[in-house]
């Protein structure tokens, strides 16, 4: 670690490129804080969205108009609309309207975090797109795979469950591939509502140390990691998942 | 009479015919200080003093020699004649005003400060301690804060997203420039339920200052500080090292470049 930090130290004095963040105990914490936020936004996200999109597919075949007119409501205003007007409008627009409790030195306490909020609107914003992804993908299942389902007895909860989604997933997951790392980069945008990711600190230690493009490079590598691990992880999933013989 | 005039032009030997004598300006800057005084990767002086420094030296005629300085030898410095000034923000205090002579009016001032509720049960910085304290993204103080004050920051860019954060009840308050928070208190929407009970830190009035009796080079520097109001230089060199003018900088250029009545 000390050989790190006086490498960099004496590329900042002959180079005059200066990477605090790995010589600078107090910008490398803030750093490492910052990734860890980001990892921790970008795992529950993907994972909310997932069950949203999931959850909205179901819907949008259900028997009820409501449920079915709600899903195409909610999938035309969070697909729609910027995800960074949508971060801003729950952190300043509804987290104002919400009750708050009472802090013990009297102040408000909203019941809501910046970081919760961040996670409520990002799972909203890339659930929208994985309903139509997961759309895409039970249209493209045979009609006759599902009748062979509901021969075999299946609900048509059961059907959705243990046929449809397994198979829709298959067709779906390139495209749920390239929704999930839009995703992972969005995550930048909570920046804007004070949440201390990755591009927040980043942006922080620029501002002190007027390092702006050595942070830049920080930040593209970082998330070029980040992204490079999801698709691992997502073309391990699409191999697990595939069936010998099926979409050939 | 006679015999203070006397004493005055031997203290005041390097007065400014002395500094033209010699050919050198030497001036105390920061060299640890960004962006007022601070090193570039090659090693040289740069910021805003050595700047206004240079422009000294220009108006004299003669080559500028920077001398870093540090604020625990800075007034020796100049007490010693190892430097003509001293322009190494150096913060306006009655005790500095006796050992050395301050140049009227200051070149610069600022403090930070606290936006706080009423309802704030907050009355010191030591109150701050793990609070949650908005902030404008990119303020050279907010480490300081962090640091000092053990609060947490929450820095959002601009100034309007952390008041609306601040009104929100999504921190305790708003750390900022004293100027800035005092304009906002100005306003009926803040100024009903918002208040700045807190003592402003950080800088305070910058002062330039020369030996005791150097009344030469005391007169000129104040009409380069006069100049340098009027002229906007101040303003100029905040926003070429990127620093938000602050509103010191804006009223004195104002009231300098006013034509007069």
């Amino acid at each position: 670690m000390d050989f790190i930090a006086g490498w960099f130290h004496h590329l900042y004095e002959t180079t005059g490129l200066n990477f605090t963040v790995f010589y600078d105990p107090y910008d490398w914490h803030r750093y490492l804080g910052g990734l860890a936020t980001t990892v921790l936004l970008c795992i529950v996200t993907i994972v909310l969205s997932l069950v949203i999109g999931a959850l909205g597919a179901l819907l949008q075949s259900a028997p009820s108009r409501l449920a079915r007119n709600a899903v195409h409501v909610f999938v035309v205003v969070f697909r729609n609309t910027p995800p960074l007007v949508q971060i801003f409008f729950f952190y300043f627009g509804i987290g104002a309207i919400l009750p708050a409790s009472q802090g013990a030195d009297g102040m408000r306490l909203p019941i809501i975090s910046n970081v919760q909020w961040a996670i409520i609107s990002l799972s909203l914003f890339a659930g929208a797109f994985n309903v139509e992804i997961f759309r895409s993908g039970i249209e493209a299942i045979p009609k006759t795979s599902v009748e062979a389902a509901e021969a075999l007895g299946y609900t048509r909860f059961k059907a959705y469950v243990h046929v449809i989604l397994p198979l829709a997933l298959r067709v779906c997951l390139p495209a749920l591939n390239n929704n999930l790392v839009n995703l992972v980069k969005t995550t930048t945008l909570a920046y804007a509502i004070a949440v201390p990711e990755t591009l927040y600190e980043v942006k922080q230690i620029w501002g002190e140390s007027q390092n702006v493009l050595e942070m830049m490079l920080v930040l593209f590598i970082t998330y070029g990691v980040l992204v490079g691990i999801l698709v691992l992880i997502m073309h391990g999933w699409e191999r697990m998942l595939r069936i010998p013989g099926y979409g050939r | 009479m006679a015999l203070a005039g006397v004493l005055n032009a031997a203290m005041a030997a390097e007065g400014v015919d002395g500094i033209k004598k010699r050919g050198t300006l030497v001036v105390g800057v920061k060299a640890d200080y960004k962006p007022f005084g601070f090193r570039s990767p090659e090693g040289a002086v740069i910021g805003i003093e050595p700047d206004l420094a240079a422009d000294l030296a220009k108006r004299l005629g003669v080559k500028l020699e920077l001398v870093p300085v540090v604020a625990s030898n800075r007034i020796e410095f100049l007490q010693q004649g190892k430097i003509d000034v001293l322009l190494a923000t150096m913060s306006d205090t009655p005790e500095r005003r006796k050992v050395v002579q301050a140049i009227d009016p200051p070149y610069y001032s600022d403090f930070v400060n606290v936006l706080l509720p009423k309802s704030s049960k907050i009355g010191d910085w030591a109150d701050l301690k793990g609070k949650t304290l908005c902030a404008t993204s990119g303020s050279w103080y907010n480490k300081d804060v962090a640091r000092t004050y053990g609060a947490e920051l929450s820095a959002f860019d601009g100034s309007e997203k952390p008041l609306l954060a601040l009104k929100q009840g999504n921190c305790v308050g708003y750390v900022y420039d004293q100027t800035f928070i005092q304009g906002r208190l100005l306003e009926a929407d803040w100024s009903g339920a918002y208040a700045m009970p807190l003592k402003g830190v950080l800088p305070t009035r910058w002062i330039m200052a020369v030996a005791p009796g150097n009344d030469t080079l005391k007169t000129f520097l104040e009409g380069a500080t006069k100049d340098w109001m009027k002229s906007g230089l101040i303003m100029a060199e905040e926003k070429k090292f990127g620093i938000t003018p602050t509103e010191y900088a804006r009223a004195m250029h104002d009231q300098m470049a006013a034509p007069a009545k």
